[in-house]
């Protein structure tokens, strides 16, 4: 325990991005909460602003990188060397900006659209990563009060969080396993989902749903196959096409699935006995409150055994 | 001194970028020169013989070739000249073509610089001297690394010329990769039975001296005398005494430990055999899982022994051989599949390699040559076969073709199909490569004789679905992605050089590419040759190979030993280290320096100390000439005024 | 990729001088020549047996007498074909390069490399970085300026 360095002393510049402020507000939530309760200081980038999403690297990339850029440059201010984001989506462009920066023929352009102090020693991590690699799964395990026994949780990664392999440099892209561990920490029972990986149809949720509906079928359907209760996804995009697009997907299918699809930092926040509806378990549109009465039952029943309730 | 020189055209190779008329010319204001011309191929016959017919009609004493590489014609262009009176060492090389005309396409700049480069030449040629090369024993004994099928079809030839032969093999057994295998393509010969004769006669061979779970440690000397250090690995099983009766085996208590030689299909004993026919059959313990060893207590293998060939104290042993040439055989090693995580090797006990199928497959291997499925031993429906599984495919570091998947895919399938007519075999492959003799005609018949489909596309992803597996793909000649459910799933692993490929070739000092394989002295014309005198290679170490041409490598091999050792001497390089004892001060800081222990120290008559180079030993890097304070000890034709005489024409 | 190097100076006035080991670098240029990757013209190819064998002063002359740049190459560490040369040599051409300024010479006139008989491919990209790097720092401007030029052999010693 000692040579493991002080979670106190973890101070993080948080991006929450667009996604995290609306659309998916329990993700941010969750996220908070869960680093709150591993003492990891998350440090708000003050007046951040739009990452540049997909509008401005198909634009040009040097304009998706300034703007990104500006986000870490403030960060850099702040004294972090690490910067969190939960959008995979925002992790993409804060990469990209450093990825600009350290090509020296792009880097003076870069800089001159910037106008700001920036040495590039920051480094830019998911939330994902930031549990994985710098807390560590001894540090999960330790804080865990209520385990997830008994829940058989599936995760599902999406295509952003580990690809490309040689710029996320996070994970296996071919088969990641970071969320299986943590899930593994926090005691459920995590099946081998063949899935992980495969598409959920992405932005063609708003053009061309019935893509969604084809793809996203088929992941729910693999998820129930290998005896999964609910999925973690730490992608908003994903959860909105597994989550919100659950109905549309059961009536391209022709049947109906009911699979709850959590965070990964909501299913964290659970096992570590954090309020559900703080969480925002109730902000999911294929609801949870079965599962939930089956957690809590369960775990309180293990956790008595053990005497791990403190 | 007089010398001419020789500007090569080669065709239009060098006269296409270079103005080699003018180089000739421009030659004829050099020092000393005394004629000079421009020739279409000065290598051709007649090319040698105007040389020749040059240096006697205008009483030549050194010769200045302008062509290609030294690498490549100076052994050619130094016999011309020694055949016209010449001493082979008056004679310099500047390259033309690969430096020059080849590299850019400025014909002005080209012919600049082929008019310094041949300036260079002449200058240092002026400081040459005639050298002669003295002449040693050679030891006719041959060390041969590695004991598959291309080191023991070298030892066996080696061994019928006559030679003494060390066979050194770092496994347990003899018999390498094809002992492993069951039947080869394209004749389904089965595998032991070809290779099980000459494993037998290498154990026989009186002339050949088997070291077997030993491993080279060091290599010193060079060409004609070497001394080998080989590590004999502690076995703790006294294998003078050891019968291969088995007894010990059959009642060792641990029962876990991997069986390396089933591909670890099944498991061994601590104290195993690693198969029927091994050579030489004898028991070695695995130390990892002997319970005396892990827990200090049994010794049932030591009380059975109706021998007393157990020795639980046996330490390494160091022995040393000494040979007058070395052939390098140490083959190769499969690709590790479970890189590829979409595949699912290594997690799914139903997704195996070629080599684990191959062990399935053989009577010999864990289910008795019975299909049987490793998870549940039910017998396989449906079996895909995945080819190009770390082949082919940059984004794992293995952008080469290991040539040998694709016709062992068919001969796989085709067995398959023999053992079990009902069954539906699928091969997903990228292209079928099958350029031998019979090779074609094989897959041919796997495909319209025995009905294998054959599907042209790279799989994205194999995963369970109940007990048993999909494989997802891509029909690219359809355009459709594929699903097949199969109960087995065969990845065609790849070729990838040995491990400690690279340290082995360090203690050689031969070169290995970036993939790890060795180096061979041309690729064309020099293929069982390394840069290094006296070391030759043959199998897979040099590349991915299949059986027919690992044999011939190591019949080649064991050829040019033959040759080698035909004469009883071989001459020296007289591009050796001197002293100049007048000069040397006897600081002894060559000594030092000389990675071969070829310099040593002597006291002359009047009590001064000086260096003294062993010619024999001396391998010609200079590294002592570069060292020395007042440069007494210069390299013969490598002089520090033969490279300040070249740089003094680009001072100029 | 860098390519040939564009120069808008006249090519005779960079000269290059390339120590090559003959094991490794030469037949790395040999690969390079054989597989026709485009090069500059300002190297000149001295070929040696082994790096080890570089005295400091082939370098530090040529640099004095005006040559505009000096470029060693061997095998890479580990892989000397005579087992050691080059780690003599990196350790003896690394000082070097740190008193070249004492000597009044442009340090960036000198470099050392490692390319194998095998990376014709990084012997371009060596070659051309290098002609680049010295075609960007010009002519020697020691070239002429009062050092006598050898007639015979000031540059030669006896034996």
């Amino acid at each position: 325990m000692l040579q493991e360095p002080k979670p106190s002393e973890m101070r993080v510049a948080y991006y929450q991005g667009c996604s995290l402020e609306q659309m998916a507000s329990e993700f941010d939530i969750s996220t908070r909460m869960v680093c709150e309760a591993l003492d990891i200081e998350l440090v708000e980038i003050p007046d951040w602003s739009c990452c540049g999403s997909t509008p401005a690297h198909s634009h040009d990339p040097l304009l998706s990188a300034a703007l990104a850029g500006r986000n870490l440059a403030i960060a850099a201010q702040q004294g972090c060397e690490v910067v969190m984001t939960p959008c995979p989506g925002c992790l993409k462009a804060l990469k990209g900006a450093l990825k600009v920066y350290k090509d020296p023929q792009k880097r003076a352009a870069f800089l001159e659209i910037l106008q700001m102090p920036f040495d590039g020693n920051i480094k830019a991590i998911s939330n994902l990563q930031l549990f994985f690699e710098n807390v560590g799964m001894d540090a999960v395990r330790r804080r865990v009060t209520k385990p997830l026994t008994h829940l058989s949780v599936v995760p599902y990664y999406g295509c952003l969080l580990s690809r490309p392999a040689e710029f996320m440099q996070f994970d296996d892209p071919e088969n990641p396993v970071s969320m299986d561990r943590i899930l593994e920490a926090i005691g459920a029972s995590v099946p081998d989902f063949p899935y992980k990986t495969e598409c959920c149809g992405a932005t063609y949720g708003v053009t061309r749903n019935e893509i969604v509906g084809r793809l996203t079928g088929r992941i729910l359907d693999m998820a129930q196959r290998v005896g999964a209760q609910a999925i973690a996804v730490s992608c908003p995009l994903c959860q909105q096409n597994l989550d919100l697009r659950q109905a549309q997907v059961s009536r391209h299918c022709h049947r109906e699935f009911h699979i709850p699809v959590l965070y990964i930092s909501q299913f964290m926040g659970l096992a570590f006995g954090l309020d559900p509806r703080a969480l925002g378990i109730n902000k999911l549109f294929v609801e949870a409150d079965s599962l939930l009465d089956f957690l809590t039952s369960e775990s309180e029943a293990a956790a008595a055994t053990d005497g791990k309730i403190a | 001194m007089r010398i001419g020189v020789f500007v090569c055209q080669c065709g239009t190779n060098i006269a296409g970028t270079v103005d080699t008329e003018a180089v000739a010319r421009k030659a004829l204001e050099y020092a000393d020169v005394v004629y000079a011309t421009s020739y279409v191929y000065t290598c051709s016959e007649p090319g040698q013989q105007e040389i020749q017919r040059r240096i006697k009609e205008m009483d030549l004493q050194g010769v200045v070739v302008a062509a290609c590489s030294p690498r490549m014609h100076e052994p050619t262009f130094r016999r011309a000249v020694e055949r016209a009176g010449l001493n082979r060492y008056m004679f310099e090389m500047a390259n033309i073509r690969e430096h020059v005309s080849w590299i850019s396409t400025d014909k002005e700049a080209n012919t600049r610089k082929a008019m310094e480069l041949v300036h260079m030449a002449v200058a240092k040629l002026r400081f040459n001297q005639p050298l002669f090369s003295s002449k040693v024993p050679i030891n006719k004994r041959v060390l041969i690394i590695g004991a598959g099928v291309a080191g023991i079809q070298a030892a066996l030839d080696c061994s019928d010329g006559g030679l003494d032969v060390v066979l050194v093999e770092k496994n347990p057994s003899i018999g390498g990769k094809m002992a492993q295998l069951d039947k080869t393509f394209p004749t389904i010969d089965c595998s032991s039975c070809i290779l099980g004769p000459k494993m037998v006669d290498t154990a026989q061979k009186e002339n050949i001296t088997l070291y077997a779970c030993s491993e080279v440690e060091s290599v010193a000397g060079y060409v004609g005398n070497f001394k080998v250090q080989i590590r004999k690995k502690a076995t703790y099983v006294d294998w003078n005494a050891c019968t291969g009766c088995g007894e010990c085996v059959q009642k060792c208590p641990s029962r876990k430990a991997p069986d390396t030689f089933n591909e670890n299909l099944s498991n061994a004993r601590a104290i195993n055999i690693p198969f029927p026919q091994a050579i030489p059959k004898k028991a070695t313990i695995n130390r990892d899982y002997c319970l005396h060893f892990t827990r200090g207590k049994c010794g049932v293998c030591k009380k059975i022994c109706p021998v007393r060939a157990i020795d639980y104290d046996m330490q390494d042993e160091i022995v040393t051989e000494e040979v007058g040439a070395i052939i390098v055989a140490t083959g190769y090693d499969l690709f590790d599949h479970s890189v590829y995580g979409e595949y699912g090797g290594g997690r799914y006990p139903d997704v195996i390699s070629g080599l684990q199928y191959e062990r399935i497959l053989s009577a010999s291997g864990p289910f008795g040559g019975h299909i049987k499925r490793p998870s549940d031993g039910s017998e396989p429906k449906d079996i895909v076969f995945i080819a190009c599984v770390g082949s082919r495919d940059a984004s794992v570091g293995r952008p080469y073709c290991s040539g040998i998947c694709c016709m062992y895919i068919a001969k796989q399938a085709i067995l398959t199909k023999d053992h079990l007519p009902d069954s539906n075999c699928y091969v997903f492959y990228m292209d079928i490569r099958s350029p031998g003799k019979n090779y074609d005609e094989f897959v041919r018949r796997a495909q319209e004789e025995y009905g294998v489909q054959y599907i042209r596309g790279r799989v994205g992803k194999v995963y369970p679905r109940g007990d048993r597996l999909v494989v997802q793909g891509a029909d690219t000649l359809l355009g459709i992605q594929v699903e097949v459910e199969a109960d087995l799933v065969v990845l065609a692993t790849g070729v990838e050089a040995s491990s400690g490929a690279a340290e082995l070739a360090e203690k050689l000092r031969i070169s290995y590419d970036q993939y790890g394989f060795y180096m061979e002295s041309h690729p064309k014309l020099r293929p069982v040759e390394t840069n290094t005198a006296g070391v030759y290679l043959a199998g897979a170490c040099q590349g991915p190979k299949d059986i027919p041409a690992s044999v011939a490598q190591g019949s080649a091999a064991a050829a040019k030993i033959q040759a080698l050792f035909a004469r009883d001497v071989i001459e020296t390089d007289p591009q050796v280290a001197l002293v100049n004892e007048r000069t040397c001060v006897g600081c002894l800081k060559c000594i030092m320096v000389c990675p071969f222990g070829a310099i040593q120290s002597k006291t002359l008559r009047d009590g001064s100390i000086k260096a003294e180079v062993l010619a024999s030993v001396c391998q010609g890097c200079g590294l002592c000439n570069a060292t020395c304070p007042p440069k007494a000890i210069q390299l013969q034709h490598a002089t520090d005024n033969q490279i300040l005489a070249e740089l003094n024409t680009l001072c100029a | 990729m860098v390519q040939s190097v564009p120069s808008p100076a006249p090519q005779t006035s960079i000269r290059i001088i390339g120590f090559l080991c003959n094991w490794c670098s030469y037949g790395g240029a040999d690969t390079a020549g054989v597989c026709r990757f485009k090069q500059p013209t300002d190297l000149r190819v001295v070929r040696i047996p082994c790096t080890g064998r570089v005295d400091p002063l082939f370098v530090a002359k040529p640099l004095i007498y005006g040559v505009d740049g000096v470029l060693v190459s061997g095998c890479h560490p580990k892989d000397c074909h005579y087992a050691v040369g080059n780690l003599y040599a990196r350790r003896r051409l690394e000082v070097l390069k740190n008193f070249l300024s004492f000597m009044g010479i442009d340090k960036r006139r000198f470099d050392y490399a490692w390319v194998s008989a095998s990376e014709g491919q990084r012997w371009q990209q060596v070659v051309s970085d290098f002609s680049e790097r010295i075609h960007q720092l010009g002519p020697n401007p020691l070239a002429g300026k009062g050092i006598p030029q050898p007639v015979q052999g000031p540059l030669t010693r006896a034996t």
